[in-house]
């Protein structure tokens, strides 16, 4: 089921994380399952172990399901210095989750992540592809409400 | 070879360009503390704790993956380094589960033996640690992570030396630990089961399933006749325990400790030795006889035997049939011995001290069970076999010197060699030889398949056949080496310039197994192997074929090599393994009469 995703790339053990990358965004979940590290060691014959150690190395990867949003709040010390930890509690009060957890309605993941380089606008946090600076806990809250609504 | 002079606490030392400081050290005479390098491996500069001031460098540099330079001017030892040196100890014991007392690797820790020496206060360390679930999923090894110092030793063991690809680093930072696949445990991974990690582990976070309760309870229990084996390298590694020289040989205090401990009957895993050598031996001068142009590789060592059925298993049709020492003996002692002696093979109980942890996989293999009894019920390390020694508090350095029990415990010196690499190559080209030329070798030494190379190769000339040419490969990563060189001669031309491969799993064969004393490096495993070639060089009986006991019991029992009674009891079948979880796929030989 992954032979799409491999066609594109050469069986060379440097292709990896350019491969576990493709076939988790293209998973409905954005999770890489255990039966698609088996195919990609079957493709690369790189063995499993070494590829769950650059799956779990890495924090954009994931082995468990995720939810349609991921919000990857920052906390790296400007982002901690501005205050991301009230950012945090407000996000698990309103998602009712914690870290890597998915709402039950799978509709958000919440992690916690390191530097997104926009530290001019701290507290940041990023869902999905979009970057949202200058965090507030009402700011949070609304971006919330906005999202569900979109669905 | 280009020599480097440099001072280390202004002692002068010249060593070879490419060492490292902490081995120059050494040499110099000042051993610099260290947690994670060990002489044997590759150094990973993982802990810290070694770190040393080289005049000229800002901040200290570590010992274990620093090469000497010309003029080098070292200091080990400052009031700054000693700071550093128990910070970093005192947060690897914040995250380790001090449990020294019961821990099979007390005395033996070298964690605990640091934490001794750069005098650690343990009241001032913080307990950071979660406990996590200990990893019982494999028949062989335990993991215990909570112990574990992450100083990456079992990680570069396994991948590097052994090839086997079970373990890994998983996370990072504080969450940063040693795994399996996907965490589903060693039982459930590509684990061969050779516990080379387990050696080198530090601590006592990888070690050996223990079955001692089993021994014990079958030893008290007044209905069991139980039955003892033990393997070649085990009378050579027990005497260093209690203060005796490394390497010494005992037999007479190993089988008198097994009957002080109160096994019913103590024989000798070297005799079956001998008698795999005649089953195997034979089929070796068949295959030469029938110029098939395919190897007989060895099946002794079961880390070998699952290894190849993982990740070779098209080269499996070709390993010896013969089943390892330890499995002609648990099979002989459910036949032929109570037959013998009058007794019901029910009662008895098999048990093997080996020092292997594979062997503990190898005696739960469905194919070695009588009626879903295993031939080999119980299997013990050397390390078991030590606590067990030390718990009956048997003097084992003054202990009388004891014979075993007849039947199935004479054995030559081409039995005693099974204990180190190239040992089972030697003893079956003494007996090959005499198979083919009804003559015994004017001399019996084949050094040139001696020592701890990793792969040794030689041609030994058989007059009336003309030239077979051997290789012996020790440790898993050198096995890869000559089976990809078999697979692909094979693969191109249809045969292979080898006519008999031995492969252990472990580096230097046995004496250096997953079972022998924890930090039992190349060293030891040198002084262990140079042991058993010298009990086999003052033996009056050096050839398989002269033992006397195998020549009773081929007459009595066996009829001869290869009968159809033999291959009942003494050969056995293999399988194709999976390489994520080592599960059976599909049996690959056996299924025919016989290759």
């Amino acid at each position: 089921m992954y032979q799409e995703i491999f066609k594109k790339y050469e069986p060379t053990k440097d292709n990896l994380i350019y491969i576990l990358h493709d076939i988790q965004d293209n998973h409905p979940q954005q999770y890489i399952t255990e039966e698609a590290v088996l195919s990609v060691s079957k493709y690369l014959n790189v063995p499993i172990n070494h590829i769950y150690g650059v799956i779990t190395f890495y924090g954009m990867f994931s082995m468990k399901a995720r939810g349609k949003n991921i919000i990857r709040l920052c906390e790296s010390p400007p982002c901690y210095l501005k205050g991301c930890d009230n950012i945090y509690r407000k996000l698990k009060e309103e998602l009712n989750i914690k870290q890597n957890e998915t709402t039950e309605d799978g509709l958000f993941t919440l992690e916690l992540c390191a530097c997104l380089g926009v530290c001019g606008n701290a507290p940041v946090m990023m869902i999905n592809n979009d970057i949202y600076g200058d965090l507030t806990e009402e700011k949070v809250v609304k971006i919330i409400k906005d999202i569900k609504g979109e669905k | 070879m280009k020599m480097i002079n440099l001072t280390i606490n202004n002692v002068p030392v010249e060593v070879p360009e490419g060492t490292t400081l902490i081995q120059a050290a050494l040499k110099a005479g000042f051993k610099v503390p260290s947690l994670c390098w060990h002489p044997d491996l590759a150094p990973t500069a993982a802990c810290g704790i070694c770190v040393c001031d080289v005049e000229g460098y800002p901040v200290p540099k570590r010992a274990c993956a620093t090469p000497v330079t010309e003029g080098m001017k070292v200091n080990t030892n400052s009031r700054e380094l000693r700071e550093l040196r128990k910070t970093i100890l005192e947060l690897v014991l914040a995250n380790h589960d001090v449990k020294c007392p019961t821990c099979v690797a007390n005395g033996k820790c070298e964690l605990q033996q640091l934490a001794y020496t750069m005098d650690i206060d343990m009241e001032k360390v913080p307990k950071l640690l979660e406990m996590k679930p200990i990893d019982y999923s494999s028949p062989s090894i335990v993991r215990d992570t909570n112990k574990c110092i992450n100083c990456g030793r079992c990680i570069t063991v396994c991948n590097d030396i052994q090839t086997v690809y079970a373990l890994t680093f998983a996370d990072r930072g504080f969450e940063a630990h040693v795994d399996t696949a996907m965490s589903w445990g060693i039982g459930n991974s590509a684990c061969v089961n050779c516990g080379q990690c387990t050696v080198y582990c530090p601590t006592g976070a990888l070690r050996e399933k223990d079955d001692t309760d089993k021994v014990w309870d079958a030893l008290l229990d007044p209905t069991k006749h139980v039955v003892v084996q033990e393997a070649p390298s085990i009378r050579a590694s027990l005497g260093d325990e209690f203060g005796m020289d490394m390497g010494t040989v005992t037999p007479g205090k190993m089988y008198a400790a097994l009957r002080a401990l109160g096994f019913d009957s103590v024989m000798d895993t070297n005799f079956t030795a001998d008698l795999t050598i005649m089953e195997e031996g034979t089929e070796c001068v068949e295959n030469l006889k029938k110029h098939t142009g395919k190897p007989v590789i060895t099946s002794c060592s079961p880390g070998w035997v699952k290894f190849v059925e993982t990740y070779y298993p098209d080269l499996t049709p070709y390993v010896s049939t013969a089943k390892s020492p330890m499995s002609m003996f648990g099979a002989l002692s459910k036949t032929y011995y109570p037959e013998v002696h009058g007794l019901d093979p029910k009662d008895i109980v098999s048990v093997a001290i080996m020092p292997c942890t594979a062997k503990k996989f190898e005696a739960q293999r469905p194919e070695l069970a009588r009626d879903g009894v295993p031939d080999t019920d119980i299997v013990l390390t050397t390390r078991e076999f030590l606590r067990m020694i030390h718990e009956a508090g048997i003097d084992f350095q003054n202990i009388k010197e004891a014979k075993p029990d007849e039947g199935m415990s004479f054995y030559t010196g081409a039995g005693t060699i099974f204990g180190a690499t190239g040992g089972v190559m030697e003893a079956a080209i003494r007996s090959a030889y005499f198979l083919v030329t009804g003559q015994d070798l004017e001399n019996p030494n084949i050094e040139a398949v001696r020592g701890l190379k990793g792969v040794k190769e030689a041609v030994i000339t058989i007059p009336g056949f003309g030239d077979v040419k051997v290789a012996v490969a020790n440790g898993l990563g050198n096995a890869r080496k000559v089976m990809d060189k078999i697979q692909q001669q094979i693969n191109e031309t249809g045969s292979t310039e080898y006519h008999f491969v031995e492969i252990m799993a472990c580096p230097g064969g046995c004496v250096g197994g997953g079972g022998q004393p924890f930090g039992n490096g190349i060293a030891q495993r040198a002084r262990r192997g140079e042991a058993l070639y010298k009990e086999d060089a003052n033996m009056d009986f050096r050839c398989s074929h002269h033992n006397p006991e195998i020549t009773k019991i081929y007459a009595d029992y066996l009829e001869k090599p290869g009968s159809h009674k033999a291959h009942e009891l003494l050969h056995t079948y293999y399988f194709g393994r999976d390489k994520f979880k080592g599960q059976v796929e599909k049996q690959t030989t056996g299924l025919d009469s016989h290759h």
